[in-house]
Parts: C-alpha cells; sequence; structure tokens
C-alpha cells in the first residue's frame, strides 16, 4: 500500500466498506499494468477502437491571427466518442474485465465520460450504470439518449445540486451496495487512491503523444501545456509528461462561471481551501463550517467543488499554474475557434483555448504551445445557441 | 479513559444507541429528543453532524441533514445546543460526522469542545483504519476515542482494526448505505467471533435495524444495538412532536434487546 499521497494531499478518505475493493483494485492494477496480454489489448483497443494516437494539429489560421507564438492543438475530440475520457474509461472497464467483474458504474456531468463508459461496457459486454446529476441530464439531453443507446441505465441524481459531485456521491454509494461484482470507473484524476494514479496513468498518453509529437516537428518542447481542469484528467494526462521538463509551463484553466467574485463559479484552486472530501485531500469550493458549496459553469464538464490531489499538489509546488476563466470567454473562444479554425471544439476546451488567445500574443514566434482540445461541441451547441439568446432545442 | 464506554454505555445489559441529526427538523428538537431517549432508557446518544453529501448515508438521513443545514445547523449552532444540553443531562453522548466538517474547524478546537461536553468518540464514516492518524493522536489529547468501523467486506482486516480499537466498534451490518432494511444475511456471527477474538473492546451493531425482532436478533452478535433511519423516519412523520413516538420505539427496542 502506498496511500497515494501526493505531498500533504490525497489518500483514501471512504468507508469501511469500499477499502477492501480499493485495495484490491490497486493490486490488480499494479499486477496488470505490466501484464504483456493486457497491455497488448489495450494498446490494441486505444490504436484500432478510440483511434489513437490523437493528431498534433498545427493551428495556423489562429496562430497568425493572434500573432505570437505557434499554437498546436492536441485533438482528443478526434478520439472515439468524442473526447479524452476513453482514454481512461477502456483502460479501467478492460481491468474490470480482467478482475472479474460483471458490471461498471460511472458518475458522469457533461456526459462526456458516462457515453465513453457505456461505450467500453458495449464493447467488452459488461452491464453498465451511470449516474448523472438531474440538472445535468436537462443541459445534456442528447448524450443521456446516447448512453441508453449505448444500452447503458442512466440513473438521475436528484440530492443536492443535482449536478456532478452528487453524481460522484451516488456512485459511491451504489458502489458500497455492489462491491462484489461490480467495478467503479471514476472518470478523473480525483477519489480515493489508486484512482487519481490509475486515471493519470490512462490518460497521460495523451502528453506521451503530444511530447514526441511536438519534439518531431518543432524540434524544441513547447514553451507551454494548457488544458482545461474540472476534476483535471485531460489536464493531468497533457502536463503528465512534461513534469520533468522544467522550462515547459503547464497551465490549468478552471471555471470561473459568472466571475470567481460572485458565488457562480467553479475555481476550486482560485477560490477554494483544503478540505476532505470524496476520497480525498485536496482543494475545494467549501463554507467556513467544511460544508461542500455549489458550484457553477456553463459547462457541465468543469462544474465540480473539487479538483484531483495531484493538481492540488502541482499547485502548492508552484509546478503548474491555474487560471479562472468564465463563461462569456469561454464561449467567446468556442465561437473563435469555430470561425478560425473550422473546429467546434467542447465548451469544457474552450476554457483552455480562451487562455491560449490570451497569452499567445506575448510569446516569441519562435516559440510554441499546445492547447489540449479534450473533447468536440456537438453536445453543447444547442446550449450555446440559448446562452446567445437563439431558442434551439436538442 | 479506556473504560469509559464500557463503564457507562455498555454497564446495563444490552445497550440500545439511538442516532439523531442534529438541528432535524430543529436545534431545539434535538435537545428534547435526547432528553426523551434517555428518559426512555438509551445508554447513548449518537448526535449526527449533518453534512451537505453524506455519502454513506441512504436516503432518509440525507434529507435530514440537508433539512437541517437549510436551517442553519452549522457546527457552531450545534456546539451552541449541546452546551444547553449538557446543563439538563450527563447521558453519553458520541458524534457521527464526516471528516471535512472537523478538519475545516481544526481538529484541536474540535476535539478540545467535545472534551469540554464530555462528548467521549466520534464516529467517521469517511475515515478507515488507514486514516485513522489524521485525528488520532489530537483526539487522544483530550481524551475522545475514534470509533472504528468493521464492515461485511472487511474480512482479514477485522483482526487488525479490532486490536487497535478504542471507545466501542462499531459493526456496519450490511452492504450499502444506512436505512431500514427488511432482512440483515451478512453473518453476524462469524464476524463477532473474529472480534471476540482479539479485542476486549464494546460492540454495537447498526445500518439497516429498525424493529425490535431484528434488533433482538443481531443483538446476539453484539454488546449494543444501533438504530439512525428508523428515527429519523419518526421523525419526518411527527417533526416536532415527535417526542412520545421517539420515547414509545427507544423504550420498546431497549426491552427487546434485553430480553432473555
Amino acid at each position: 500500500m502506498t496511500n497515494g499521497k501526493y505531498g500533504d494531499f490525497g489518500g483514501q478518505y471512504i468507508p469501511e466498506t469500499l477499502m477492501n475493493e480499493v485495495i484490491n483494485l490497486e493490486k490488480s492494477y499494479e499486477f496488470y499494468k505490466n501484464d504483456e496480454k493486457f497491455k497488448s489489448e489495450l494498446d490494441f483497443l486505444l490504436k484500432n477502437y478510440a483511434n489513437r494516437p490523437s493528431i498534433l494539429y498545427f493551428a495556423k489560421n489562429m496562430t497568425k491571427d493572434l500573432g505570437g507564438c505557434k499554437i498546436y492543438l492536441k485533438r482528443e475530440d478526434l478520439n472515439h466518442t468524442g473526447s479524452h475520457k476513453i482514454n481512461n474509461v477502456l483502460g479501467q472497464a478492460l481491468l474490470a474485465k480482467y478482475m472479474g467483474k460483471k458490471r461498471i458504474i460511472a458518475e458522469t456531468g457533461a456526459g462526456q465520460h458516462g457515453v465513453a463508459t457505456a461505450t467500453a461496457a458495449a464493447l467488452l459486454n459488461l452491464e453498465c450504470e451511470v449516474f448523472m446529476g438531474e440538472e445535468d441530464i436537462k443541459r445534456q439531453a442528447l448524450n443521456v439518449y446516447r448512453m441508453e443507446l449505448l444500452g447503458a441505465k442512466v440513473t438521475s441524481v436528484k440530492t443536492g445540486t443535482g449536478t456532478l459531485k452528487d453524481a460522484v456521491s451516488e456512485a459511491m454509494r451504489e458502489w458500497t451496495r455492489r462491491v462484489d461484482d461490480t467495478l467503479y470507473v471514476l472518470g478523473s484524476v480525483m477519489g480515493p487512491h489508486p484512482y487519481p494514479m490509475i486515471v493519470r496513468d490512462f490518460q497521460s498518453v495523451i502528453s506521451k503523444e503530444a511530447r514526441s509529437e511536438i519534439l518531431k516537428v518543432e524540434n524544441r518542447l513547447p514553451y507551454a501545456v494548457i488544458a482545461c481542469v474540472g476534476g483535471g484528467s485531460n489536464a493531468m494526462g497533457m502536463f503528465y509528461n512534461f513534469i520533468q521538463d522544467k522550462t515547459v509551463k503547464l497551465i490549468g484553466c478552471e471555471a470561473a462561471g459568472l466571475g470567481v467574485d460572485t458565488d457562480k463559479h467553479a475555481s476550486s484552486i482560485t477560490k477554494g481551501s483544503i478540505g476532505i472530501f470524496h476520497g480525498m485531500k485536496s482543494l475545494f469550493c467549501q463554507d467556513k463550517f467544511g460544508q461542500i458549496a455549489p458550484v457553477y459553469s456553463i459547462s457541465a464538464g468543469l462544474d465540480y467543488p473539487g479538483i484531483g490531489p495531484e493538481h492540488a499538489y502541482l499547485h502548492s509546488t508552484k509546478r503548474a499554474t491555474y487560471v479562472p476563466i468564465k463563461d462569456e470567454q469561454a464561449v467567446l473562444a468556442f465561437e473563435y475557434l469555430a470561425k478560425t479554425e473550422g473546429i467546434i471544439c467542447a465548451i469544457e476546451s474552450a476554457h483552455a483555448i480562451y487562455h491560449a488567445m490570451e497569452i499567445a500574443p506575448h510569446i516569441d514566434k519562435n516559440e510554441n504551445i499546445i492547447v489540449c482540445l479534450s473533447g468536440r461541441g456537438d453536445k453543447d451547441v444547442a446550449s450555446i445557441a440559448r446562452y446567445k439568446g437563439r431558442n434551439i432545442y436538442e | 479513559m479506556n473504560n469509559y464506554f464500557k463503564d457507562n454505555v455498555f454497564n446495563k445489559g444490552k445497550a440500545f444507541i439511538p442516532f439523531i441529526t442534529a438541528g432535524y427538523p430543529t436545534l431545539e428538537d434535538t435537545i428534547k429528543f435526547v432528553l426523551k431517549m434517555e428518559e426512555a432508557g438509551a445508554d447513548l446518544i449518537e448526535i449526527g453532524i449533518p453534512f451537505s453529501d453524506p455519502i454513506a448515508e441512504g436516503p432518509v438521513i440525507q434529507n435530514a441533514s440537508t433539512v437541517a443545514l437549510k436551517r442553519g445547523a452549522s457546527l457552531d449552532k450545534i456546539f451552541e445546543m449541546l452546551e444547553v444540553l449538557r446543563q439538563k443531562t450527563k447521558i453519553p453522548l458520541c458524534f457521527m460526522s464526516y471528516i471535512n466538517p472537523l478538519f475545516k474547524m481544526g481538529y484541536d478546537n474540535f476535539f478540545k469542545k467535545c472534551d469540554e461536553l464530555n462528548i467521549r468518540g466520534v464516529i467517521l464514516p469517511d475515515v478507515p483504519f488507514e486514516e485513522k492518524k489524521e485525528v488520532e493522536d489530537v483526539a487522544k489529547n483530550y481524551n475522545v476515542h475514534i470509533i472504528s468501523l468493521i464492515a461485511p467486506t472487511s474480512n482479514e482486516r477485522i483482526k487488525t482494526i479490532a486490536q487497535k480499537s478504542s471507545g466501542f466498534i462499531y459493526v456496519v451490518s450490511s452492504l450499502g448505505t444506512t436505512g431500514v432494511r427488511e432482512k440483515i444475511t451478512t453473518d453476524l456471527s462469524k464476524i463477532d467471533e473474529i472480534i471476540r477474538q482479539n479485542t476486549i473492546t464494546k460492540t454495537a451493531i447498526g445500518f439497516g435495524i429498525n424493529n425490535p425482532v431484528q434488533a433482538k436478533e443481531v443483538s446476539k452478535h453484539a454488546d449494543g444495538v444501533i438504530v439512525g433511519s428508523y428515527i429519523i423516519k419518526i421523525i419526518d412523520k411527527y417533526q416536532s412532536d415527535a417526542q412520545d413516538e421517539i420515547y414509545k420505539y427507544v423504550k420498546e427496542m431497549k426491552s427487546a434487546i434485553n430480553t432473555p
């Protein structure tokens, strides 16, 4: 047992009922990650099913328009199911299969992780139940139907704020009920150890590819890599293989909603404080009595009151920096990328695009930055239209 | 300190331990209900500190927590209420809380308060054995026990947890969250046997227990029985007027588990 600490952060703050199972999960993961059969099967799925490696795309128009450093986009949106979530889900679902589990459960916010989990379950013939907050079910109706189409049961979570945090709580509760035949496929680098480690490892393929690709085309490391953070899985994946490259700035973009000076945001690093919740010690939006605060973002995928423990650690050591991006800025970037590059990205990823737009003009032309384009934006089109005052319903 | 629960809670036959969410429906009602429970023969009262996101609770206690928080049952108000309560009764009390409210208040401040109020045990459902060190030393400084939980899935962990236990051991009767169950299917006698082989610490069984017949059955495998959700359901129904129903229920349960 390593106990999964990242400095002061991380740990395993979960009910005793789950302890043997997370220990079992860690042991299984440590075994299978070095098992040739498991590795080759996962590798095959990533290449032939998920469409890896994802493209490192040079955003020529955007670079020219902004007039600074070169901008590259790591196109996780082109993966099967439309986001980086599939990288982790294939790994965990395959692990579930090797562990002899019959059923997987998952939480979802925007629906991306739920869709990816339902997809992997269909492929690997596992029973699947996805927990989703009732507010998110309204915001992301199309993804709900997608999951059902894939054979998953979608359970509406009505407790609390009816968003991602409540979906996580309910998935944890369900796991304590069915711990014997079920694996909880957690979607982000959060929760109790070993999840932050497992999810980071499965997502680190993003920076593994990006690092070798950028060295190939630019023959130099990027000035910065940028990703949006909710729980922080695409960001951890984008950062991981650059952590040792001290010159590369790691920048996470968290959801500032209507602004960090209002109470409508989800900026757990900018405005949160240390706490213990959902199995981990990390940074959370909370009140002075330690009650978890309701959070808000236009993006259902970033609408979470905490952040993975390794991000809290990278923040505390100043290895990574985190900036808040408001709804209106994300929407502006969403439209900008569509018009400039012909790419409709997820509203989550648009938070990272906005920050790239802000900093690129000030960085030398010989440098380059990589933005993780974590997902595609089809799911967001209707809600952005409504945000802009056009009454479109899916 | 080591014998507090043995001498004050588990010293009158099988112990009956009712749970109540602080501030549900109001903090004044909590005082009233605790006093009624004592009158009815409760041996220890478990005071639940409401939390916004209680991951080990079923819908009944989740709802009570939400309502209590909405009506302002913050930790400082709960301590104020307990100060008033302590002027009226010496009944043994323990806390049931998620770790974050304690962390935020500061462990030293929290356990110091417990000591002042003679609250000798704290149950933390999201702090398993591996993370107990988070609070153990501070709690010990103030003579407060961290109550260990043992679950149906604990298996080989039972031995270690039992050996390192203090205060009393909370045996979780069933998988899943808190809430009323028709049947308890866990092999409680086996768990009980392993615990007894490894410690003299007293035990209480909770999760899912509601009626006298069931309580009597599970009490064969422990020194006490804990009931939470069923009491909250009584309060759901009768609200601020629940004291007589609570009294009847506690009396019936205490008597059932002590009838040969």
